[in-house]
Parts: C-alpha cells; sequence; structure tokens
C-alpha cells in the first residue's frame, strides 16, 4: 500500500519551502464599465492553505479565472513560480504547475472514473501518436515490469512464457511503460481521494460526491504546484463536508499548495491557514481564521452594517 | 403505429444488449476463436455459396453487381468508416469534406503511378525519361498516405480554431475545392479524368493474373487485410494517451485544455490520421478501378460517409463498420427497389435516428481490464 501511496505525494524536490508560489499583483480587471476586479493584491505560499471567501459576486471566480488565465488583467499581473501567467494558454499555464476544479462539475462523462484521471496524466507521457502506433522505442525493463508467469493452465502458462522472453530480448515500448505508469498513478490517486471503488464505471454515472472527488483526482494527476478548488463542498451534507475537509488536509500533507474558493465559513475556517476576503472586487481583509472573523469590515460585508452605524 | 414500433425496439434493445453482454463476458480465448471464425466468413465471403445464404449475394437478382465487386466497395467503406470515425467519432470534429481526402489518396496514384497521366507525362519529357515509365505502385502507396495527411494538416491547420457547425460547413467546402480543383485544372487530367492507373502488378494489362480487371476477388481480399490490419493499428490508437485526448476533446475541449491536454494539437493529429486511412482507401479503390473522374467524388459522397458513421454508432469501430457495409451493401441487394431508393434510404437513416440515436452498435467505453481490479474494492469502503 505505502509503494502505491508515495505515487500521490508531489516529487521531493516540490518540497514546501515558506516562499511565495502565486503571485497576484495589482490586478484590475475591467469588462466595458465594470469594474470586476479592483487592484487585487495577494499571494499564495508554497505548502499552506489559502481560503479565498467573499459574499455572492464579490469577484472570488473572477479572481479565479485571471488567476488561471481564462482571463487577461486590464492592469497588473499574476505571476506564477517567478513566471507570468497571463497571455498562456490554458494547457501551458496547466503545464506551469496550476490545476483547477469547477464550480459546475465538469468531467468527461462518457469516460470511465480511471481515464478521466488518466487525462490528467496527459502531460507526463512523451509517446504520441507514432509512439502508440508503431512503438519502436524500446526500454530494457526493470524486474518488477516484466510480465508475470503464474497460470496453472499449460496453454496459458506457455503463452506468459513467451511474452516474457519477448520483452526480455525485445525490451518494452516505452508507451506501454508510460501507460503502465499512468494507470497505476490514476488507480492511486482515485484510492487517495476514495472513489477506486469504482474507478471503472462512465464518470456521468457516479454519484455527486464521486463526481466531486474524481475533479479533484483529475486536477492532482496533472501533478499541479497549485491546486485550486472552486467551491468543492457545494452542495455537500454536514457529513460529506467534514471528509471533504480531511482530503484537503490531506493533499496539503502530501506536498500540495491548496488555494480554495468557499461560500461554507464553518468550512474555510476550520481548513485554511490563511484567508483572503473579497467584497466588490476589492480585497477588504487578509489574515488568520481568527483574524478574519473578527475583523469589522467582514462581518460587516457577511451581516450588513446595521442602520444606525452608517 | 409509433407505439408498435417502439415496443419493437424495446423487444430490440433487449435482444441485441443481451448478446454484447453474453459476448463480454466470455472468456478470452472463447472470444478469440469467435473472432477468427468470423474473419476466415469474411474471406470466404466472396466465394459465398452455402445453400440458403445464396439470397444475400447481390448477384442473386436479375441484372445485380458483381459479388465480389460489391464486397469491394464495402471493404472501401469501411475502412473510410474507420478514418472519418476517428475524426467525428472520437474528436467529435464534424467533417463534411471527407471525400476531399478520399479524392486526394485517388489521385496521387493517378497522377504518379499513370503512365498517362499529365503529372508522368511532365516528369517524363523533363528527365528524359522513356514512354513507360511511372512510379511504382508500392511508392505511390507511402506517397498517397503521406499527401493525405499533408493535405489533412493544411486543412486542419487554419480552420481547427473553430467549432461545431462552422467546421462542419469549412469542411464541406474543402471537399468542393479539391473536386473542383480535379475538374479544372489541366495537371490532372481535367473532365476527362486518368486512365491507366496502376495495381500492384503495374498497370492494367490483360497479363495481370491476380489483381486485373475482371475478377474483383483479390481485390477484396486485399482491402479487407488492410481493414484488419487498420482495426489494430486504429486501436492502439484508441487505447493510448491519444485516443484518451480525442475522448477529452469531445467531452469538454475546455476542461480537456486546462488539464493539459493541447486541444489544437491532438485535433490536428486526428485530422492527419484520419486523412491518411481516407487517403489510403481513395488509393485502393483508384488502383482497383483502374481510372477515375472527378465527378467520383462528390459532396454526395461525403454525406453517405458521415451517414455510415453517425448510423453505425459513432465512436464505436464494429458499429461504423456495420453501418458502412449496411449503407454500400443493402441498395445493390435491393436494386429492385432503385426508383424508391434514395427514398427508402432517407426514411432508413430516420428510423435509425429516432430509435438508436447513438447508432445501430453504440459506443461503449470498455472497462479497462485490470488484473488487480478485484483487489480494489475492499480498499476503500
Amino acid at each position: 500500500m505505502s509503494d502505491t501511496e508515495d505515487l500521490v505525494s508531489l516529487p521531493e524536490s516540490e518540497a514546501p519551502t515558506r516562499t511565495d508560489l502565486l503571485v497576484v499583483d495589482h490586478v484590475t480587471l475591467r469588462f466595458g464599465g465594470v469594474v470586476a476586479l479592483d487592484d487585487v493584491s495577494f499571494e499564495v505560499r508554497r505548502g499552506e492553505i489559502l481560503g479565498l471567501i467573499g459574499p455572492n459576486g464579490a469577484g472570488k471566480t473572477t479572481c479565479f479565472n485571471a488567476m488561471t488565465g481564462v482571463y487577461r488583467p486590464t492592469s497588473g499581473e499574476v505571476r506564477f513560480d517567478g513566471d507570468r501567467v497571463s497571455g498562456r494558454k490554458p494547457h501551458q499555464i496547466n503545464r506551469l504547475g496550476i490545476a483547477r476544479t469547477f464550480q459546475n462539475i465538469r468531467l468527461f462523462p462518457e469516460m470511465t472514473a480511471l481515464e478521466n484521471v488518466m487525462v490528467g496524466t496527459d502531460s507526463q507521457h512523451f509517446t504520441s501518436v507514432p509512439g502508440a502506433l508503431f512503438r519502436l522505442y524500446r526500454k530494457r525493463p526493470k524486474p518488477e515490469e516484466l510480465p508475470v508467469v503464474d497460470s496453472h493452465n499449460g496453454l496459458v502458462r506457455a503463452w506468459q512464457q513467451t511474452r516474457l522472453v519477448f520483452a526480455k530480448v525485445f525490451g518494452i515500448s516505452r508507451h506501454t511503460l508510460e501507460e503502465r505508469a499512468g494507470e497505476q498513478k490514476a488507480l492511486a490517486l482515485l484510492r487517495f481521494v476514495g472513489i477506486a471503488d469504482r474507478a471503472n464505471e462512465l464518470a456521468r454515472n457516479l454519484p455527486y460526491g464521486y463526481q466531486r472527488r474524481l475533479e479533484i483526482a483529475r486536477a492532482l494527476a496533472t501533478e499541479p504546484k497549485l491546486l485550486c478548488l472552486d467551491e468543492p463542498a457545494a452542495g455537500f451534507n454536514p457529513a460529506e463536508k467534514e471528509q471533504l475537509l480531511k482530503l484537503i488536509r490531506d493533499i496539503r500533507d502530501k506536498g500540495y499548495t491548496v488555494l480554495l474558493i468557499e461560500h461554507d465559513m464553518r468550512l474555510v475556517m476550520g481548513v485554511t491557514d490563511r484567508i483572503v476576503v473579497l467584497e466588490f472586487g476589492k480585497k477588504i481583509a487578509e489574515g488568520t481564521p481568527a483574524e478574519v472573523r473578527d475583523n469589522p469590515k467582514v462581518i460587516a460585508a457577511y451581516l450588513g452594517v446595521p442602520a444606525d452605524a452608517s | 403505429m409509433t407505439e408498435t414500433l417502439r415496443q419493437i425496439n424495446e423487444r430490440r434493445r433487449h435482444v441485441t444488449g443481451g448478446i454484447g453482454e453474453r459476448w463480454r463476458a466470455l472468456p478470452k480465448w472463447q472470444r478469440a476463436i469467435g473472432i477468427l471464425a468470423f474473419v476466415g466468413f469474411l474471406y470466404y465471403l466472396p466465394l459465398l455459396g452455402i445453400p440458403g445464404l445464396t439470397w444475400f449475394r447481390t448477384d442473386s437478382i436479375p441484372q445485380g453487381n458483381n459479388w465480389a465487386g460489391v464486397l469491394f466497395l464495402c471493404a472501401i467503406y469501411v475502412l473510410v468508416a474507420f478514418g472519418l470515425n476517428i475524426v467525428i467519432g472520437l474528436a467529435g470534429l464534424l467533417d463534411l469534406g471527407y471525400v476531399g481526402f478520399f479524392a486526394v489518396g485517388a489521385y496521387s496514384v493517378a497522377l504518379f503511378g499513370s503512365t498517362q497521366s499529365p503529372v508522368v507525362e511532365g516528369l517524363q519529357n523533363r528527365f528524359g525519361l522513356s514512354q513507360d515509365w511511372a512510379v511504382a505502385w508500392a511508392i505511390c502507396l507511402p506517397l498517397a498516405i503521406l499527401l493525405t495527411m499533408i493535405s489533412g494538416v493544411l486543412l486542419g491547420w487554419p480552420t481547427l480554431r473553430l467549432r461545431g457547425d462552422y467546421l462542419a460547413i469549412v469542411t464541406l467546402g474543402f471537399g468542393e475545392i479539391i473536386r473542383i480543383i480535379a475538374r479544372n485544372s489541366d495537371w490532372t487530367g481535367g473532365p476527362q479524368g486518368i486512365a491507366a492507373i496502376p495495381g500492384p502488378q503495374g498497370a492494367p494489362s490483360p497479363d495481370n493474373e491476380i489483381f486485373g480487371l475482371i475478377d474483383a476477388k483479390p481485390w477484396y481480399w486485399l482491402v479487407l487485410s488492410v481493414v484488419i490490419l487498420m482495426v489494430f493499428a486504429v486501436r492502439r490508437l484508441e487505447n493510448s494517451r491519444v485516443g484518451r485526448a480525442w475522448l477529452a476533446i469531445r467531452e469538454d475541449e475546455d476542461a480537456a485544455a486546462v488539464m493539459g491536454v493541447s486541444g489544437f494539437k491532438f485535433k490536428l493529429w486526428a485530422f492527419a490520421m484520419g486523412a491518411a486511412l481516407g487517403g489510403l482507401s481513395g488509393f485502393l479503390f483508384a488502383s482497383r478501378g483502374g481510372f477515375i473522374e472527378p465527378t467520383q467524388f462528390s459532396a454526395q459522397l461525403s454525406i453517405l460517409f458521415v451517414a455510415m458513421v453517425v448510423a453505425g454508432g459513432a465512436g464505436n469501430m464494429a458499429g461504423v463498420a456495420l453501418g458502412a457495409f449496411l449503407l454500400a451493401y443493402l441498395p445493390e441487394r435491393f436494386r429492385d427497389f432503385s426508383q424508391y431508393r434514395t427514398l427508402v434510404f432517407g426514411a432508413a437513416l430516420v428510423l435509425v435516428m429516432l430509435f438508436a440515436p447513438q447508432g445501430l452498435i453504440p459506443s461503449r467505453r470498455r472497462a479497462r481490464e485490470l488484473k488487480d481490479r478485484a483487489k480494489e474494492a475492499p480498499a476503500n469502503v
């Protein structure tokens, strides 16, 4: 079990150090006359869980889209690990190390759960159409990669032995090895988020909670340095929220940095290291959960200002 | 009326669904024997003489077409359907100009392999070659595939930024452009077309004992072998990173891009691979006929190709093969109704769309046969 668990962790070189991973630098975003984001600045530090909260329409998802390259900021810029994010294509941004889930689930419905996650491993494959068709680039397999000979049926055993000899003489194609590695990794991830029992089911047939978890597994498969979760608890009951809290903490413990957008204050308070609060496109507060909870501006934003106070 | 049809359809779904389930439940070796027997039957098909089954031969009716010739055409269409299935069924790109690639493949062997083509004549004059020099058939084959792949990339590069209906319109135009160029250029032989297209044994002549003009059986066996080879090739693509990327793009292109899948690159690959298969079938089609002309590559043929894929079951190779076979075979067998052929054809397609909107054999993502699957289940409950 432990050796497959390691597939989920980030490689050692990505060990958390307390530096800024993602910097949102004075970002302003206008749509015509509407100012969706007004001079917002904050940073996500390596290895932390940062919460991004705010009332409806505060600009959380807009901010998220500016960070993941969907929108280009009118002024200011977003830097990830020293690279500019804006101006790159979505798949290039993913390869920088940013992965995300969607507020309204966007899986590949006609593919199995396992295949959904394997799509996430795409950037770790080097073989393409020629590699898959001709399989000419072959590698000498490690002992554990050789085909097993375990059947008691004479015919089957002979076939397995033939395959073993073939693999020893000609090696195994890089394509095959990559496919297997991707499959193992996807399985480990499904096990990690707790839905491995339905790995072979079509994504559209999975229950809602499984679909949410599958999205997280698919995002993790891209080996991101930063995982952005867009309202992962939407539509969950308290028990499911509790499980999700645990999962998010587990993800952080595996070495990932998490950015969490959430409505539910209790969930955010319970899991985040720091919180950034947005209202009407402006940052109104930033700090630890306790600090944010006691901030009068935040209380006003969420509960409304009493009439006599203003 | 509709109620009865619905009941019939329910029963059909019950029966055919059951066949699929039972087939998948069989042990691997039994399935292998079943497939081998089926392939053997396919090779035997042009000789079909089993009493009772001879009814299916197209020459069992008055003025029926040569049976092996019809089978040859069916096999060509199956090959086309495999190629178009990559583009429509897997990558989800509606291509209405697929006949363009078919034509490019056919014209590559005609222009380079026939001694009567203007291109070969030009080369003869330029380099002082003899009058019967032409590029050999075996060299025309990779050349045809290469040229169609290039034309696929050339069509895809500027147009793949478009989506859905817009892409369909542009590709429709592409198919027409190819046909019009072929018709109006001097170097393509113009409306007269090109004759003396070679086969595996060289240019058509009475000396060609195997791949001649009269006996279509060897041609059918040749194309059938190519089809079987391509089944393996396309399956390799389907079950790889590439196939997954194609499906992901079909399902949700934006989500795929956010997961690191380069949509443009894989859509271009889909076009190139689809084009290569279309070109290969066009190449074989032209070799067998020995003669091609632009009217053979009308837009109507493109629509027929799309109908084969959609009616058979986009995304499923067995489905599109069945669709291609039926759409090529049925009009030949039921020539008696030739007056009503298009009417029946249209009605049949509407019925298929009504009762099996996913095609005759819908695509079913096979569960990955993981050896440790049984061990997975209890791990997380």
